[in-house]
């Protein structure tokens, strides 16, 4: 069933659609997480799917993958119903899929991963032989070259990701559906992934590509599907639509795309990180001499591809992980080798810390709101001081004054704390680290699987924070964030530190470079790679 | 000096004896731990197989059809091991753990069932079992001088399953590194999901690798029973499916590596053996508990700290569920 929009754009053209959805249901348990999905792909076009997380996005595309099959619905691939009961049936039928977590095998070699599955023959080597030659013209076809010899580990990941999109041409894929590709890739990387979408579109390749990035869809898509809890809301023209509008679309009410940024005037230093290097026992450096300070009512956004030293400096910070050398000096307190400072003795100094991993660190998932609004503040003035037993009247009637002031939804303190959503669950960390008045704020990924409508609520909390006076360490992977947050930057790679730059004497572009491990500033220098 | 050479060379020849069925076991781990499926039960099925290659021996007077039932008893057990663990997504330590109780308390049920010998089975014969085999010109060989040796006492009089055996190191390592389901194997216990998006079954996969193991470890039952004993004797595995898992470990689940070390375990059995109420120059008279315990006193010291770094399949012990 071809939609409006479809048609219009297509006129008389009646070559068979790439794709054609219809009605395809699926549940899980008690969700429903497809709701009688019509989809339809013009051939050789790029055909973007946006969505919060939960939309349903992720289990249309597994059910075009095989890797689930629908309840009820038909899938047509170039005009031939088909039915997709595997991966193998997908492949057969000409569809890949680049997925957001890489389908490698780290400790094989390039060759090997492309040719998993589709070996030709029992005996490798003759198999990798051919493999090789007809790879060959894959990539001088479509400009994709690669080491095939070097291992998938060793690459860099944007390199990962090329593995992937050849993997997939070299079962015969025509059809290509990249899942968040650019959630690990730098500003850099992201653009010559489009580049690349672009020279398959010219080859005639058909390109899904399901995001919640609505910059990328505006940059390199042709047309655009809008989902919200698990329907399809619009099929749109990229051409004829904005951002603004996509995002109603997706929320469903209209929403603040910035939530109003305002410089600020700094205060005096509240923290001072100096050499700061951890060695892990390893024998990995993960964090290697870094030095920043932050102050009183400032935004220090702390930026680089995930992985590269974030999680370990905040682990350090916030006095869970150990320092090998430098020093952290909040107040008159100097955290050192010699004289470390556990969690509790950070939280003293006025230090509260949001973690990355809300589920992991953040929470106790099978607590209750109530419980796990306490959690580390169990021997707050508030919670009865120094006395070993926790009322759980005052407990529920503390979480029940956060829930209503953070808009936590239901505001209910005695569920349990795995049955929020993504974006409650992080309001009840955000309300409990709040609360406690921080002089200096730690924040890791504060929006990670936040609907759209929390994240404004949790960006204007954060700047609201900052004009109270409170020194605020932002550390987050999307760009944007950074970008519309911080008074400051510094840009983080293979644990160093690449610089710290002013918000307002920088742009995308360069802090995309420093990323990369390109360029340091200041001074600006271009370094060999 | 010539005495000294000899008693070296017969104890090497013992090496292979005891490492045999060390080496086949680490085989079969390698191919089940390499597909992600820990195989803590190589010693169950090994002394369940044991077990039925004696007593179809026994009972049929043909050690080809006591092989044949060590190994189908064994495949047996293999996929009991693959239902519980990979349809049932199950712990694959526990499943390992509950075959090895089985195969121990099965055997000695079945033993007294069927023979009534206190659990073991009947004496085997020459003719039942697996018997040297005595390479041509041994004899004349014995006058030549250090390759005679070699040849008459160490490469010759083996039976046919201690060939196997070593047969069986080259052929693992030609199928793991060198052939397709090689790849597919190795892929599937570092990351199964790159297996299963490349349309290839992961299960399917990691049952073929359960019941070679299963193969393997039924070889190395007969061999206990019918080819290195005359008999089943009840807990005659005796803890060598778990020195062959640590072998298995210390060769970092590598064919070579793991036999060199399983020819190591098997160096110090049978130094062990020969040392024995032996006077040594200085020490004196060892005790022989002590001897005996070197074998298993070097395992634990090695995979407590002598390895290095050992870099397991990433995917092992993990059950493959898709992610919703």
């Amino acid at each position: 069933m071809a939609d409006k929009t479809i048609s219009e754009a297509r006129g008389d053209d009646s070559s068979p659609l790439a794709i054609s959805l219809d009605n395809i249901n699926k549940t899980f348990g008690s969700v429903q997480a497809n709701k009688d999905v019509c989809l339809s792909v013009v051939p050789g076009t790029i055909h973007g799917i946006v969505g919060e997380n939960g939309a349903g996005k992720s289990t249309l595309v597994s059910i075009l993958y095989g890797f689930y099959s629908a309840d009820s619905g038909t899938v047509a691939i170039s005009g031939e119903p088909v039915r997709l009961r595997s991966s193998a049936d997908a492949i057969a039928a000409g569809i890949g899929m680049v997925h957001q977590h890489f389908m490698l095998v780290p400790n094989f070699t390039v060759l090997e991963n492309i040719i998993l599955g589709h070996e030709g023959g029992s005996d490798l080597k003759a198999g990798g032989r051919q493999a090789e030659a007809s790879l060959k013209g894959i990539t001088e076809r479509y400009g994709l070259s690669v080491d095939l010899q070097a291992a998938v580990q060793d690459l860099p990941v944007g390199l990962q990701q090329r593995v992937e999109i050849l993997k997939a041409l070299y079962r015969g894929a025509r059809i290509l559906i990249l899942d968040e590709p650019t959630g690990v890739l730098t500003p850099q990387e992201t653009e010559q992934l489009f580049d690349i979408l672009r020279t398959l579109k010219a080859q005639g390749v058909t390109i899904l590509l399901i995001t919640h990035k609505l910059k990328e869809i505006m940059a390199v898509t042709d047309f655009v599907s809008v989902m919200r809890s698990g329907e399809m809301v619009d099929h749109l023209q990229t051409a004829q639509t904005n951002p603004q509008q996509l995002a109603q679309m997706m929320v469903g009410r209209p929403v603040l795309l910035d939530v109003g940024y305002q410089a600020a005037q700094a205060g005096q230093a509240m923290l001072n990180a100096e050499h700061l290097t951890v060695t892990e026992t390893s024998g990995v450096t993960s964090l290697s001499d870094i030095s920043f300070s932050v102050h009183q009512g400032e935004i220090l956004g702390i930026a680089g591809v995930s992985g590269n030293g974030q999680s370990e400096l905040l682990e350090v910070l916030a006095g869970i992980r150990k320092i090998t050398s430098g020093t952290v000096q909040i107040g008159n307190r100097k955290i050192t080798a010699e004289q470390p400072a556990s969690p509790s003795e950070v939280k003293r100094l006025g230090l509260a810390h949001v973690p990355e991993d809300r589920h992991a660190m953040g929470l106790i998932l099978p607590f209750t709101a109530a419980e796990s609004a306490v959690l580390g503040y169990e021997y707050a003035d508030l919670m009865g001081g120094r006395s070993p037993i926790l009322s759980p009247a005052v407990m529920a009637a503390h979480c029940k004054t956060l829930m209503t002031s953070y808009d936590v939804r239901p505001a209910e303190p005695t569920l349990k704390s795995n049955l929020f959503s993504g974006g409650n669950q992080q309001k009840i960390v955000l309300a409990r680290e709040l609360s406690s008045q921080p002089a200096i704020l730690l924040v890791g990924q504060p929006t990670r699987g936040v609907d759209i409508g929390a994240i404004e609520f949790i960006h204007k909390q954060l700047l609201a924070m900052r004009d109270k006076g409170c020194a605020v360490i932002l550390v987050s992977v999307e760009l944007d964030e950074i970008m519309s947050l911080s008074d400051r930057v510094m840009v983080m790679n293979e644990g160093k530190s690449m610089g710290i730059v002013r918000k307002a004497d920088t742009d995308i572009q360069e802090i995309g470079l420093m990323m990369a491990g390109v360029t340091a500033a200041p001074p600006r220098q271009q370094k060999a790679k | 000096m010539a005495d000294l050479w000899l008693q070296f060379a017969l104890t090497i020849d013992a090496t292979l004896r005891v490492a045999t069925p060390l080496i086949l076991c680490a085989m079969a781990g390698l191919f089940s731990e390499r597909s992600g499926i820990i195989d803590i039960s190589l010693e169950g099925k090994m002394l369940m197989s044991a077990f039925a290659a004696a007593s179809m021996a026994a009972l049929t007077g043909s050690p080809l059809l006591g092989l044949a039932g060590g190994i189908l008893v064994s495949v047996m057990l293999s996929l009991i091991h693959g239902f519980a663990c990979i349809t049932h997504k199950g712990n694959q330590v526990i499943s390992g753990l509950a075959i090895n109780i089985l195969a121990s308390g099965l055997t000695v049920t079945l033993g007294i069932a069927l023979f009534a010998q206190g659990g073991q089975t009947p004496f085997l014969n020459k003719s039942e079992r697996f018997t040297d085999i005595v390479l041509p010109f041994a004899e004349q060989a014995e006058h030549v001088p250090v390759l005679g040796t070699i040849y008459k006492e160490i490469i010759s009089g083996h039976n046919l399953l201690v060939w196997v055996a070593l047969f069986s190191v080259i052929v693992t390592g030609y199928v793991v590194f060198r052939t397709t389901f090689g790849l597919r194997l190795r892929a599937v216990g570092e990351k199964p999901e790159a297996v299963d998006s490349a349309g290839v079954s992961v299960s399917g996969l990691r049952f073929q690798a359960v019941i070679i193991a299963g193969v393997l470890c039924g070889i190395a039952g007969t061999y206990l029973s019918t080819a290195h004993g005359a008999g089943f004797i009840r807990e005659m595995a005796a803890g060598k499916g778990y020195i062959a898992l640590a072998a298995l470990i210390f060769g970092k689940w590598r064919p070579v590596p793991a036999l060199l070390a399983c020819l190591m375990f098997g160096f110090m059995d049978a130094l062990a053996a020969r040392l024995q109420g032996v006077e040594i120059p200085v020490i004196g008279h060892i005790s022989t508990d002590l001897i005996l315990v070197l074998p298993y006193l070097l395992t634990v010291i090695l995979l407590a700290g002598f390895i290095g770094k050992a870099s397991p399949p990433r995917a092992i012990g993990v059950p493959y569920i898709k992610e919703r």
